[in-house]
């Protein structure tokens, strides 16, 4: 499975985040759409890093002067960007063993962003994959124990 | 307004498509619901569940068992089938608006996705879809030509498609005539002509993307060799790493499997079915009266993306590959229905988890929702359909309960089926259906077989004394 089965039953419309954004500004937008993270992307929508609720937790550490920061300050740079074409399989890899949450995900022609796919999204994607096997090959098992009987099980 | 979903006022859902995903979406409304709830199914075609008719080879017929649940649920009294009614084509979504409280699409994936190489048009070049149609007997397809006196023939992709064909290709009349595969296809594969069956992958043996019991098959056919040449079962250096970290059993099993195929002698065989990796066709060429007579092929090697995925790209290495026939299998796409959203980027109408998308507002449409190939993509196995109908369902569930739904005028299915009636004169109903399969099965008895199948809408007519 393809990276792109996860971005087609998500909305197109990307929540995005500027350099020059404020931090509070960043905020309302992860608090207003429920989400974990922000891509930050330049004037020509290529990502240049991204904000999570991980990167505001650590400046706040660092005392309030966090609300006067923008993204810029203390976002995390040098992001890991995925694409449409990427395997599921290996994604879900690279995501656990680099540990982190959510993956821009760009053209590979133009490198804009066409989505963000989170952790989340792709073990759900797992999940429903391996679940999918299983009710067809307990549909198979079933119908050929007792053949004619009607016996295909929905999986309840 | 009482919310349906009581027995005086059920809720009314219009299902676009009998196909798995449409079932499998059915089906958790009616656990939802119970009788509470009337549901219509809408299909272009007499005959309902889709591509378990359509696309599921004939030799694979186990897994053509699930229809059993989809009959139980075409056999429930607050479940209806309109077959021989196309959305697009006898009625509109206006129309249905008009009749339903929610409206499901769940049509998949009818077209195939385009490979732009020079000579792709040819004669003799096909899209894998349409013959994998045309040998089950969509009524659509039923007229195609394939030129089976072709003794040659390249299968451009490894999924499930391109295993599907190969192996029909490379099958006996024998073992072909105890499936339910159409007489017309039936009748063509007795006089081929294939010898050589070639299959092409451009990635590596690690990242192929058939399933073990797809290869295993492979290599137990009755007059076809399997063939994999030694070389290019060698993983290359990130293959190896990638799996050493990472130690799929799927993908060890399947390399296992190939490894075995590359180290065995032929056995003499009169047909070869060759699995090639590593490869992808940059040009198909013109024997001079706009036929193909070979593909001009070039070797890839891999990289990996900044994600780790491991992607081919071409090096300066070419062969010319001697070839009469060629199929397409590099996946299935889907296609717009009128007054429908859609997102050109994946081929999928524009939906968030299920809710079809305005595409102006980006803000769902109220009573429109999608399930299956044309809500997230032609992925998975036909189980796959179960989760992601459900996720669609509970949104539906969700909009119900906050009174987010379609208020239709015409409420009565007389009136509907009136409607469309004129629309449609020759609707296949559930009981048409009832007396297609049991006439289908009856044929299929005289001769050995699960069922011979009726494959024009004049032959179905004509069966039922219509």
């Amino acid at each position: 499975m393809k990276v792109s089965t996860i971005l087609a039953t998500k909305s197109p419309h990307i929540v995005t985040a500027t350099p020059e954004q404020s931090v509070p500004d960043a905020i309302t937008a992860l608090t207003r759409y429920n989400i974990g993270a922000l891509v930050v992307v330049d004037d020509q929508r290529r990502p240049v890093g991204i904000i999570s609720e991980r990167d505001i937790v650590r400046a706040a550490a660092q005392g309030p002067a966090l609300f006067s920061q923008t993204v810029g300050d203390i976002m995390t740079r040098n992001v890991v960007v995925g694409s449409p074409q990427d395997d599921l399989m290996v994604v879900a890899h690279t995501m656990t063993e680099g540990r982190f949450r959510h993956l821009p995900i760009v053209d590979p022609e133009s490198n804009q962003l066409v989505g963000i796919i989170s952790i989340g999204d792709v073990m759900k994607a797992q999940r429903d994959t391996y679940e999918g096997e299983l009710y067809t090959l307990q549909t198979q098992i079933l119908s050929e124990g007792d053949p004619g009987s009607g016996q295909a099980k929905d999986g309840d | 307004m009482l919310q349906p979903g009581s027995p005086d006022n059920p809720l009314r859902v219009a299902i676009v498509g009998a196909g798995p995903a449409g079932f499998y979406a059915a089906d958790a409304l009616l656990k939802a619901h119970g009788p509470n709830v009337t549901i219509h199914f809408y299909d272009r075609l007499p005959t309902p569940f889709g591509l378990v008719r359509f696309g599921v080879a004939p030799d694979h017929q186990k897994i053509k068992s699930v229809t059993k649940l989809f009959e139980r649920i075409l056999a429930r009294p607050n479940v209806r089938f309109f077959g021989n009614v196309g959305l697009g084509r006898d009625v509109n979504v206006e129309d249905l608006r008009r009749f339903y409280h929610q409206i499901l699409y769940s049509v998949g994936a009818q077209t195939d996705r385009k490979l732009n190489i020079p000579g792709i048009d040819l004669e003799g070049s096909h899209a894998a879809t349409e013959f994998v149609a045309w040998y089950n007997g969509h009524p659509e397809f039923r007229d195609r030509h394939f030129d089976l006196s072709a003794e040659r023939v390249a299968v451009i992709g490894v999924g499930n498609v391109a295993m599907d064909v190969a192996r029909i290709l490379a099958k006996s009349y024998h073992e072909l005539a105890v499936t339910d595969i159409a007489d017309h296809a039936l009748e063509a594969l007795r006089r081929s002509k294939v010898r050589e069956i070639f299959v092409l992958g451009r990635r590596g043996p690690a990242q192929a993307a058939f399933t073990p019991p797809e290869i295993k098959e492979l290599g137990e056919l009755d007059v076809a060799d399997v063939r994999v040449l030694p070389e290019e079962m060698e993983l290359d250096p990130l293959s190896a790493a990638q799996l050493e970290q990472n130690p799929d059993k799927a993908t060890l099993r399947k390399l296992e499997i190939l490894r075995e195929y590359a180290a065995r002698p032929p056995q003499g065989k009169p047909r070869t079915l060759t699995i090639r990796f590593l490869v992808s066709p940059v040009e198909l060429l013109d024997d001079g009266s706009g036929r193909v007579k070979a593909m001009r092929l070039v070797r890839n090697e891999l990289y990996a993306t900044a994600a780790g995925t491991l992607r081919p790209r071409p090096t300066q290495e070419y062969e010319i590959l001697p070839v009469d026939l060629v199929f397409r299998s590099i996946g299935y796409r889907g296609l717009p229905i009128p007054g429908v959203p859609f997102n050109e980027s994946w081929g999928v109408i524009l939906n968030d988890s299920g809710r079809v998308l305005d595409e102006e507002s980006g803000q769902p449409r109220v009573g429109e929702y999608t399930a299956g190939w044309i809500k997230r993509g032609p992925s998975g196995v036909i189980g796959t359909n179960k989760p992601d109908a459900v996720a669609t369902v509970k949104q539906m569930l969700a909009d119900l309960e906050a009174g987010k739904i379609l208020e239709p005028t015409h409420t009565s299915d007389a009136a509907i089926e009136a409607f469309l009636r004129e629309r449609q004169p020759h609707i296949f109903n559930y009981q048409d259906w009832k007396r297609l399969d049991a006439l289908e099965v009856a044929r299929g008895q005289e001769q050995g077989r699960p069922r011979v199948k009726f494959t024009s809408v004049e032959e179905m007519l004509a069966a039922l004394g219509r």
